[in-house]
């Protein structure tokens, strides 16, 4: 599914990604862990193609098809997903018409045909009551004026409504309560799948409680520093990073 | 200095122009080294409706050899009125429209700024009394030609209990203003005096409006939103004076626009001159490109970018035309803008 092959990237002329290999097979989650600055949003942003975080060397696929060559929503059509740290507002922008555009827009672009209003309202009703999502947010602008906690929400709604094939959640835990954090880790974990792949960013072991990983990789000083079973996010979450870091 | 002394006298020096205050940006003096002749009488057989025809009871035309309206609704009364003003031809047209809106009366005014392709000198001068109680709704679509030199003047009058709300929709001219001064005596009186200016190549579009609040009681709500690209310059010019013992006044003012090129401009002057004591009054004005972040995370969820700015630009202007009350007018503004974005 997703092959990471020696990532350089760099910001503002600073190298952030120094040649980074990894390797999510469908059907699997894997959380990446690690220090902050460690290059964790980088990396979300590098395969999402945020213009800014320029590759300078590697690869990365999508199936075996390049990602990097694409422009951002022609790799959403792929079935890249980024549930972002903070979201952003869209002013004037109902949450549903957005969704749908985006929706519509990425069926477009595999040649698919539209999905009719009523589809769409029924296919939002029920991901909205599964989230326990007030269908009249659904009707105001996109994450204007809601919390954090709700934009986060937000987030795990669009990603089931889209259905992607490939999930990046960017430290989707930081600003949820444990109630909230429980509704949206139920939210991902009804999107595991066979033929779905998941990159789970975070700082803390706590989410992992949650989403349980098949793998747990440590970025540091812009590399996989190391890999291992879900026990190695516990052995994070006792020790921290110091180790890496300090290796890095 | 103005314009209807330099058309009536046929001297330019007599036009406004950069040493004026309030005309500094919107240069006619610098522009028109000679005046056009009056525009002739406009034949009026075989002409199409405009856009707001099929909603009045009333229609008014001012063009060459016609050019006086005068529109009174009787107390009590109510009345739409489709106001087009026909710019043709090359010529100059002077026009003047007198409207009075009797006690309790209400009146829906639908104008139309129409102009062809030719390098044309328009002046409108719109006076607009309201008498105590009564409701206006002014929506005016200013759909100059890219040569024409456009100036409309509305001088408004509210009266104790009266409503007033206005939405001006252009997109520029070769020099175009459309300037509003009111006349608010509180006392109840509401006013919302809303603008949009959607503004490519090299048009210009001044948008420019006094509000002098005199007594106590009274709201003003202003919204004025544009949208400007290529080397196009949109002006904004907002002055709220509220009198000594003008207590208890709302007044709002807020001005938003996006330039999406980096030689497209926009100047804008907004002025709370405040003489009284108790009163609320604020006002907000910011001037910017659209928010590439926002652009970016439309795009992760698919949307290619054309779409998205549009998406983005669509709902920027549509917080202003959402405020126009009649939505049959509402529709038809909201398509009217939509165009303009696409062209």
């Amino acid at each position: 599914m997703l092959h990471i092959e020696n990532l350089r990237a760099e910001v503002d002329g600073k190298e952030i990604l120094k040649g980074l290999s990894l390797n999510v097979p469908a059907g699997e989650v894997h959380a990446i862990m690690g220090p902050n600055g460690a290059g964790k949003s980088t990396l979300s942003y590098v395969l999402t193609g945020r213009s800014g975080y320029d590759v300078t060397g590697g690869t990365a696929t999508l199936d075996g098809e390049d990602l990097l060559a694409l422009d951002p929503n022609e790799r959403a059509a792929k079935g890249v997903f980024l549930s972002f740290q903070y979201p952003l507002e869209i002013p004037g922008v109902p949450a549903l018409t957005f969704i749908r555009t985006a929706m519509n827009a990425q069926r477009k672009a595999r040649g698919e045909a539209e999905i009719s209003a009523p589809a769409f309202l029924k296919l939002a009703r029920e991901h909205a009551a599964a989230l326990k999502i007030d269908f009249e947010m659904l009707k105001r602008a996109l994450n204007v004026g809601f919390s954090g906690g709700e934009k986060k929400r937000m987030e795990i709604f669009q990603m089931s409504m889209l259905a992607p094939r490939f999930l990046i959640l960017d430290e989707t835990d930081s600003g949820l309560d444990i109630d909230a954090l429980k509704i949206v880790s139920e939210g991902v974990n009804a999107m595991r799948s066979p033929d779905r792949g998941m990159l789970v960013i975070t700082h803390y072991q706590r989410l992992l409680d949650y989403i349980k990983p098949d793998k747990v990789h440590v970025l540091a000083g812009g590399r996989i520093a190391a890999t291992g079973g879900p026990d190695l996010a516990l052995e994070l979450e006792r020790e921290g990073y110091d180790k890496y870091a300090r290796a890095a | 200095m103005s314009l209807s002394a330099a058309l009536k006298s046929g001297d330019v020096t007599l036009l406004p122009g950069k040493r004026d205050e309030d005309w500094k940006w919107t240069d006619l003096r610098g522009l028109l080294r000679v005046l056009p002749a009056a525009a002739p009488t406009l034949d009026l057989a075989g002409l199409v409706d405009g856009p707001f025809d099929a909603l009045c009871d009333e229609r008014h035309v001012v063009a060459g050899g016609r050019p006086d309206v005068a529109i009174e609704v009787p107390a009590g009364g109510e009345l739409s009125v489709a106001l087009r003003i026909l710019s043709r031809d090359g010529g100059a047209l002077t026009g003047k429209i007198g409207i009075r809106v009797g006690a309790n009366a209400r009146l829906r005014l639908l104008e139309s700024y129409e102009g062809d392709a030719s390098a044309y000198v328009t002046d409108t001068a719109i006076t607009i009394v309201l008498e105590a109680g009564a409701a206006v709704e002014r929506v005016a679509l200013a759909a100059d030609g890219a040569e024409g030199v456009n100036v409309s003047q509305a001088q408004v009058t509210l009266a104790p209990g009266a409503e007033y709300g206005q939405t001006v929709i252009t997109n520029g001219a070769r020099r175009q203003r459309i300037e509003t001064q009111v006349t608010h005596p509180g006392a109840g009186a509401k006013l919302r005096l809303d603008g949009l200016y959607l503004l490519e190549d090299k048009r210009h579009a001044d948008l420019t409006t006094g509000v002098l609040h005199q007594d106590l009681d009274g709201a003003t709500d202003q919204f004025t939103r544009g949208v400007v690209r290529d080397q196009a310059r949109g002006i904004f010019q907002g002055r709220i004076v509220v009198e000594e013992g003008a207590d208890r006044t709302e007044a709002r003012m807020r001005h938003n626009a996006l330039i999406l090129s980096d030689k497209a401009e926009v100047d804008a002057k907004p002025e709370l001159l405040i003489f009284a004591d108790d009163v609320q009054c604020a006002h907000g004005n910011t001037i910017g490109a659209l928010d590439e972040e926002a652009l970016f995370y439309m795009r992760q969820r698919g949307l290619p970018e054309t779409e998205a700015r549009a998406l983005l630009i669509e709902a920027f202007i549509g917080a202003v035309t959402d405020r126009i009350g009649f939505e049959p007018v509402r529709d038809i503004a909201r398509a009217w803008a939509a165009e303009r974005l696409r062209a």
